[in-house]
């Protein structure tokens, strides 16, 4: 049954929506609206003179080589960011699933990460990773591999994708977990009785019952990993070394804060909200066709 | 094919103080392509006995042998049986087809012969037209169907059924009962069927299980569960409406319960003296029930007749005399049959 209430008042509803209508045109329309123009304008360093430019700030960032590397920086991020996240927070959740003593702990104890600030997330990961003194690179160094993300792109790389998954993982470990416990059982022991041992079982019943999820998640931590990791990346290796961390929303901020170059930055900001844009639409698209068993 | 044999098989839950026993030594031996029926009310532990033979539950005490072999620590794969689940837990990512196929695909069997196999159990099913659809695009009893077809493929030594009816209106539940007496006669496999329905039992065991709170309280054919109930329990629980167990009926000795089936009650001149109380009509025939009018201690006796046969007024006496022969007695304090 729909449950509906009528208002007898005009003026109530919209007064009832008032707050929430304010929040998002204050802090999403606005900017969202502040972006768009400025990315079709030029400004100077001190915001004393405004250009009209139209597309230019596209135009040069279509031709800026330091642009489309971020782009790549971004998809390798994202895609490792997503899978490792994936992967390890379903093996994690079918393991919760099975555990019977102390499951409470467990799963208490997976879904901590997730109250964790961003930034905090990065910090703990630079400090068990500092090049001299974290604990991680010196066990790293003791079975001689030469931690240094203050050089190593690479390593700079791996360190940010970590802190990332591990911050997401309780996210995901919570959806996986919700998931598996929604399969009925009867299905698992039929398949049982037809014969498939566990592994066979996860990979032709439960992970293709999962599908809808993965893909919900994939999507979640794709965008995730576009945008949220900022504070993670700011505190761990900001963009560095060089621009081998630089991802896009990163570049966003660094070109327009600290090269201050408004337009570039606007223009940039501009791109990514059609990126979100398109994701979810994908999203709500192939969820509305995949989901209904 | 093979027969079933348990031996004092005992389930408990739980652990240290909240243990839970809920099947207390159950024995029975079933019979190679015996079809037998497990009946009981809700939460007797007729799943978990169901769910012990299929290797889904551990036993905690006593031994399961299917055949000649005890299959105690067998997986449940290993025990060459097929189960219809009540949900029938069709794999709703896969067509009916693949439902079907799945455990022979597991079991590497040739896919001339998969297709071969999984065809013959949709043609006496009436699958065919579905092979390709997926369970959601399934009318309930048609999955019900596919779940039997996916049993069938199998051609296992055993098909146990966990109320595999009970999601099917009236009309489709007695059709179906029908085709697995059918399907029963064709394949002879072993069955073993769990349902709290007792129309369902009478109709379909060759032999059937009345249990309660755990404890197996009598095996026999529908006859001999119906003319000679082992206990007051299943007088009770067999038959609608139910064996009248009467302490103050006039002849009854102290220390026994006397047992008359309604049906076996006939209004006669002389006899039971009887208050009437209330009247049903149920078509063709009329309940009529009756208080004792002797003053050894209030009791409702339900009587059972004929639809042409007159019916007395409400608060009028009537008198009623038991049947030959059709009079059962059972010990008050602990519900055995005694003999008469
Ligand atoms: N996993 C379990 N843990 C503890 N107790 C259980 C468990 N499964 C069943 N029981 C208990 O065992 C008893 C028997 O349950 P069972 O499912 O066998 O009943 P049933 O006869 O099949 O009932 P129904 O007709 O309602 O299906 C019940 O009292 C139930 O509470
Ligand atoms: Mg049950």
């Amino acid at each position: 049954m729909e449950k509906r209430v009528v208002f007898r008042s005009r003026w109530l509803p919209w007064v009832l929506i008032a707050p929430q209508v304010f929040i998002i045109v204050a802090f999403f329309f606005w900017p969202a609206a502040q972006a768009l123009l400025q990315s079709v304008q030029q400004s100077d360093a001190f915001g004393t003179s405004v250009e009209w430019v139209g597309l230019e700030n596209f135009i040069n960032l279509w031709n800026d080589e330091t642009y489309l590397a971020s782009f790549y920086t971004t998809a390798i991020f994202s895609v490792s960011v997503a899978v490792a996240g994936i992967s390890l927070s379903l093996m994690l959740a079918v393991f919760a699933d099975r555990v019977v003593k102390g499951a409470l702990i467990y799963k208490t104890l997976l879904i901590w990460p997730y109250a964790v600030a961003p930034a905090v997330a990065g910090v703990l990961w630079l400090f068990m990773f500092a090049p001299s003194v974290g604990v991680v690179s010196y066990g790293l160094r003791a079975m001689g591999v030469d931690w240094n993300h203050l050089l190593n792109g690479t390593h700079a790389m791996t360190l940010v994708v970590m802190a990332a998954v591990w911050k997401q993982i309780s996210y995901n470990f919570l959806f996986f977990l919700a998931g598996l416990q929604s399969i009925p059982k009867s299905l698992i022991e039929a398949a049982a009785i037809d014969g498939a041992r566990p592994w066979r079982r996860f990979w032709t019943i439960v992970f293709p019952l999962l599908s809808p999820t993965t893909f919900f998640l994939l999507v979640i931590n794709i965008v995730y990993a576009f945008f949220d990791t900022f504070a993670i990346i700011d505190a761990a290796t900001q963009g560095g070394p060089g621009k081998d961390t630089a991802i896009l929303v990163y570049k966003v901020y660094y070109d327009g804060f600290k090269a201050m170059d408004l337009g570039g930055s606007a223009a940039q900001s501009v791109v990514l909200m059609v990126i979100v844009v398109v994701l979810t639409v994908v999203q709500f698209r192939f969820v509305e066709k995949k989901v209904n068993y | 094919m093979a027969s079933i044999t348990l031996k004092n098989v005992v389930k408990r839950y739980g652990f240290g103080k909240s243990t839970n026993q809920v099947i207390h030594g159950v024995n029975a031996q079933i019979g190679d392509g015996e079809f037998v029926v497990v009946v009981g009310p809700s939460g007797c532990g007729k799943s978990t006995l169901l769910r012990m033979v299929a290797g889904l539950e551990e036993i905690s005490e006593g031994e399961i042998s299917i055949g000649q072999r005890v299959v105690n620590n067998l997986e449940p794969s290993e025990r060459d049986i097929a189960m219809v689940f009540q949900n029938y837990a069709l794999y709703p990512h896969m067509s009916v087809f693949e439902n079907m196929a799945y455990g022979l695909k597991i079991a590497k069997v040739p896919l001339d012969e998969i297709r071969a196999r999984v065809d013959k159990a949709a043609r006496i099913l009436e699958l065919g037209p579905y092979l390709r659809r997926k369970p959601r695009e399934l009318s309930g009893g048609q999955r019900q169907r596919v779940a039997m077809g996916r049993a069938i493929v199998r051609q296992p030594q055993v098909f146990l059924f966990d109320e595999p009816l009970s999601n099917l209106d009236a009309k489709l539940r007695a059709h179906t009962r029908l085709e697995i007496q059918k399907l029963h006669r064709e394949l002879g496999i072993t069955s073993l069927f769990v349902t709290h329905d007792q129309v369902e039992a009478m109709t379909l065991a060759q032999r059937m299980i009345v249990m309660n709170d755990g404890v197996m309280e009598q095996f026999g054919t529908p006859e001999e569960v119906y003319t000679r109930p082992a206990t007051t329990f299943v007088a009770g629980f067999i038959g609608s409406p139910p064996m009248n167990l009467l302490k103050n009926a006039p002849d009854a000795k102290p220390g026994t319960i006397v047992g008359i089936r309604p049906e076996h009650l006939d209004i006669t001149a002389k006899g039971w003296s009887l208050n009437v109380d209330a009247l049903e009509m149920l078509g063709a025939e009329r309940l009529v029930y009756g208080r004792w009018l002797h003053g050894a201690g209030d009791e409702l006796v339900i009587v059972r007749c004929a639809e042409d046969h007159p019916a007395p007024e409400l608060g009028s006496t009537i008198h009623v005399t038991p049947r030959a022969g059709r009079l059962h007695a059972f010990d008050a304090a602990t519900g055995k049959r005694l003999p008469i």
